[in-house]
């Protein structure tokens, strides 16, 4: 498959600060493509690189197999929808939806016939007369993507597009974009700190960390194979055990991952061949609904969570009481060995 | 807002300090009513227009509003140019020097107005450059772009950069950004510097007074008047107007940023 | 699904130059800075480092000529006993007009900023606003009416049978004169008068910025409205004080157009510039007498900088 984007050993560099340190990525044509990280991991300006907002330190940025170097924003074949939408507020929404389409010198008629097209896209039509300030977030949200699709893009580039919706909205946003993104076919690099959001939209997800990647991989395997402690942590929860008790339980792996929802909590019975156990005190328990989770102590003093799902429909009875002292199991499968230090 | 009232003591300072404040402007109104036509005296005898009639029949005023006019839409011309050069270059990029260019903008104002007209007209009489029209607009320009600058880099910060990156995404180049989204976004601002700039020039004596040579304008016809207090009436319709030019631009320069601030539609 | 882009058509030189300034943004930076730095860096400071290095040239007082030697008699001549009244005199004046517009504005500034709100309170600000930058010359020129013999002032006196304490304050050495408008009392009242509004706009920034939680905390520990004052507002409001006094301060120094208008006789600072440069042609006395004030602004500056005067700017 073509590359839609290219990154090869890309840093950028502010002063004594390394945004991003010698990145490389390879995002394909067509993809769901999420930059995932905490905020300052460097995935915002992995975006504005590609947007040519920025230009790298070192390295080159490929887009559609061009070498990017040098060319402003407005000679490349990528567009932005921005974090806070960035609408221009003295055009109205038609006119900011056809501004790609003046620039490049599109005849009035037409722009604004394709303007309106693109707002029937995202469910618009009646508003184009409308300033920006008389619409809702999501209503702005929307404006942002079809001025941003109105140049048909091959690649489309969003930094955090949902991060000022409330969390419905957000939801259905997220599936809508899904959605838009297989009937277009284009590339998405979608930016956000939320892992769920990330998880659930993408096809392939790189987790930044601190100016690098840490994992380039599905959701699928990110969550299932966290190759290191900091990704096992950033998605999803998860139990790393470390030094001598990962030691104990998974026999030669220096640290170890193991997800909540794959650990129970023993009642009795005799332990399988093919599991491991650890005791602990119970220190917390939160009734979540779906499911409960259980906050242990180790001997070791480490936290430990469980989450043991509510699925069965008749009134839970409380086996659990803080205080106690319980043994918690799992699959020796469910363990995960990372990479890393074990101390 | 505030659910407590204010004291009477204190009520009364506020409203009398405003009372002191208009009350001379107010004395300027209705002397250039006044019948009277030598001494200052109060309560004013009658009213009429007639000075009015008088005082646009006189060359001598003619020229020196036709000249403040001229000098203060030149200097606020060039300030308009400076001023945003300056806001564009100071409102985002770090660079050395950045406080001193800020502080030198400043400086115009901050010394007292007989400095930077001595200055010039030493370096004027150094270069040997006649005063004129020319050195009055140097100097009214120079007090004038700070004006401009202020009101111009105030709105910068407030436009989100992301509107001009947007643009540029979009496909437009520096200059269609410029054309489309800066300047628009801009011009409210400008116009308020550009009529405060002009509302300063036009009333400025104190650098005026050094660089202007044989050349009157306005507030120096006034100020010559006043040495020399022959035709009290003129000098009276002359200074209603001279300060009805100044506060115009003021109220004018006040609903243009006002309507800024609340983009998002309160007054709508 | 989509065309392969077109082979970009000729491009303009104007998209050229964008594409070189984007590529570049210090050239473009650059470009930005030079007119301005062109005026103020060359024009401007170059004007006023000439005027500062005339004020070692030397003045022949029989020839009235001016030659290029180098000598520190005109900053010595500052010091000599008329020259000094004069620094003296326009020094205490700027003082008293700080310290009284202070007082004057404090008021009006508290209640704009607590007490009003909504239209009243733009009323307010346009109603300090338009006083402030109404014609400088007019005000005079207003004063002088007011001022004036038969005047309105004199008028308002005998209408209150005043005169008799009017007659005392004359009186009064150093403060008084032979008439209202021929005093020092009258020169100060103009002087705040024309100043007052630069001091009332920052100090009302300054306490517009103090939040209302603040007072009610400090209510609510137990303070009476008047040790709140004292011990919350009065602090906080010094940044806002100094940096209206710089204004007052600085144009009150610098002024040579009140002093001629109205006052007893005798220079300030001002019109001592004003003279030695015109009618005695004494351009570096003149330059030396610029001095003075740029010196007393920079001790004043760096006093207020310590009150956080820039900050309220």
């Amino acid at each position: 498959m073509a590359s839609a984007v290219q990154f090869t050993e890309v840093s950028r560099i502010y002063g004594e600060v390394k945004a991003i340190d010698r990145v490389s990525i390879d995002i394909a044509d067509g993809e769901f493509f999420s930059l995932l990280g905490p905020s300052g991991s460097g995935k915002t300006t992995c975006l504005r690189l590609i947007a040519g907002f920025e230009q790298p330190s070192a390295g080159s940025v490929r887009i559609q197999g061009v070498e990017a170097a040098g060319l402003p924003p407005y000679q490349r074949d990528v567009n932005t929808v921005f974090q806070d939408y960035a609408l221009f507020p003295h055009m109205s929404v038609r006119d900011n939806v056809a501004y790609g389409l003046k620039v490049k010198g599109v005849a009035r008629a037409e722009r604004l016939g394709r303007a309106e097209e693109m707002l029937g896209m995202v469910a618009l039509s009646g508003l184009g007369g409308r300033k920006p300030a008389q619409l809702s977030g999501g209503q702005r949200q929307r404006v942002a993507l079809a001025r941003a699709l109105i140049n048909r893009p091959r690649v489309l580039l969003l930094d955090e597009p949902l991060g000022a919706l409330d969390l419905k909205l957000r939801e259905q946003m997220q599936s809508e974009l899904k959605k838009l993104q297989r009937q277009l076919g284009i590339t998405f690099i979608y930016v956000t700190h939320d892992q769920g959001e990330a998880l659930s939209m993408s096809d392939r997800v790189a987790v930044f960390n601190k100016g690098r990647i840490e994992q380039v991989d599905t959701p699928h395997n990110l969550y299932l194979r966290p190759v290191n402690a900091f990704v096992a942590e950033f998605v999803g929860t998860s139990n790393v055990l470390r030094g001598e008790l990962a030691q104990r339980m998974a026999g030669g792996a220096a640290l170890i991952s193991i997800r909540p929802e794959h650990i129970r909590l023993a009642g009795g019975e005799p332990l399988a061949t093919d599991e491991v156990e650890v005791d602990g005190l119970l220190h917390d328990i939160h009734f979540l609904g779906a499911a409960t989770r259980y906050e242990l102590q180790l001997e070791n003093g480490q936290r430990f969570t469980v989450y043991q799902s509510n699925d069965r429909c008749a009134p839970l009875a409380l086996a659990h009481r803080t205080g106690e002292r319980v043994t918690a199991r799992w699959p020796r499968a469910a363990m995960v060995p990372l990479q890393g230090e074990g101390l | 807002m505030h659910s407590e009232r204010a004291s009477w003591g204190l009520r009364i300072a506020a409203w009398g300090g405003l009372l002191f404040l208009h009350f001379p402007i107010l004395i300027i109104l209705i002397y250039a009513f006044s019948t009277e036509d030598a001494a200052f005296s109060f309560p004013p005898q009658g009213f009429t227009l007639r000075w009015f009639a008088v005082t646009f029949a006189r060359p001598d005023v003619l020229e020196a509003i036709r000249l403040s006019l001229q000098v203060a839409a030149l200097a606020t011309l060039i300030a308009m140019v400076l001023g945003t050069l300056a806001a564009a270059a100071l409102y985002r990029r770090d660079f050395f020097g950045k406080e001193g260019v800020s502080l030198l903008l400043i400086l115009p104002i901050a010394l007292p107005g007989i400095i930077t007209g001595l200055a010039l007209l030493a370096a004027f009489k150094q270069l040997g450059i006649e005063p004129g029209v020319f050195t009055i607009v140097v100097g009214h320009a120079t007090f004038c772009v700070v004006i401009v600058y202020n009101n111009v880099i105030a709105r910068f910060r407030r436009t989100s950069y992301s509107l001009i990156e947007a643009s540029m995404d979009l496909g437009a180049d520096g200059w269609q950004t410029f054309r489309y989204i800066i300047l628009p976004n801009l011009s409210s601002a400008l116009l308020a510097g550009g009529m405060l700039a002009f509302a300063l020039s036009f009333d400025e004596i104190i650098v005026t007074t050094f660089t202007a040579g044989h050349e009157k304008t306005l507030p120096i016809w006034l100020l010559n008047q006043l040495a020399r207090p022959r035709d009290v009436p003129v000098t009276n319709v002359v200074a209603m107007l001279v300060m009805l030019a100044t506060m115009l631009p003021i109220l004018i320069a006040y609903y243009l940023t006002k309507g800024g601030e609340g983009v998002a539609g309160s007054g709508k | 699904m989509r065309p392969a882009p077109a082979p970009r058509e000729s491009v303009s030189p104007l998209r050229q130059l964008a594409d070189v300034l984007y590529r570049r943004p210090n050239l473009y930076l650059a470009l930005l800075l030079v007119p301005p730095l062109l005026w103020f860096g060359v024009v401007y400071l170059g004007s006023l480092l000439g005027l500062l290095w005339q004020s070692f040239y030397t003045f022949d007082d029989f020839t009235m000529a001016v030659t290029p030697e180098l000598t520190l008699a005109n900053l010595k001549a500052l010091f000599q006993p008329a020259n000094f009244d004069i620094i003296l005199r326009t020094l205490a004046m700027a003082i008293a007009v700080t310290i009284a517009s202070a007082a004057l504005a404090f008021p009006i500034a508290y209640h704009m900023a607590r007490y009003t709100s909504g239209k009243t309170k733009a009323f307010f600000y346009i109603a300090v606003m338009l006083p402030m930058w109404a014609s400088y010359i007019v005000k005079a020129y207003a004063w002088t009416l007011l001022l004036a013999k038969g005047g309105v002032a004199q008028w308002f006196l005998e209408a209150l049978h005043l005169q008799p304490l009017l007659q005392f304050v004359l009186g009064i050495p150093g403060v008084g004169g032979s008439t209202l408008s021929t005093s020092h009392l009258g020169r100060f009242g103009v002087f705040v008068y024309i100043w007052l509004p630069f001091m009332i706009l920052p100090i009302q920034a300054a306490l517009e910025r103090l939040p209302p939680s603040l007072l009610q905390a400090s209510a609510d520990l137990g303070a009476t409205p008047w040790q709140t004052f004292r011990t919350v507002v009065l602090p906080l409001s010094v940044p806002g004080i100094a940096a209206g006094s710089i204004f007052t301060f600085s144009l009150t120094l610098g002024d040579f157009i009140v002093p001629q208008l109205i006052g007893p006789p005798g220079y300030f600072i001002g019109s001592m510039v004003y003279a030695q440069q015109g009618a005695i042609g004494n351009m570096p006395m003149a330059a030396a007498f610029t001095l003075v004030p740029i010196a007393l602004i920079a001790v004043y500056l760096s006093i207020v900088k310590r009150l956080g005067a820039f900050d309220a700017l």
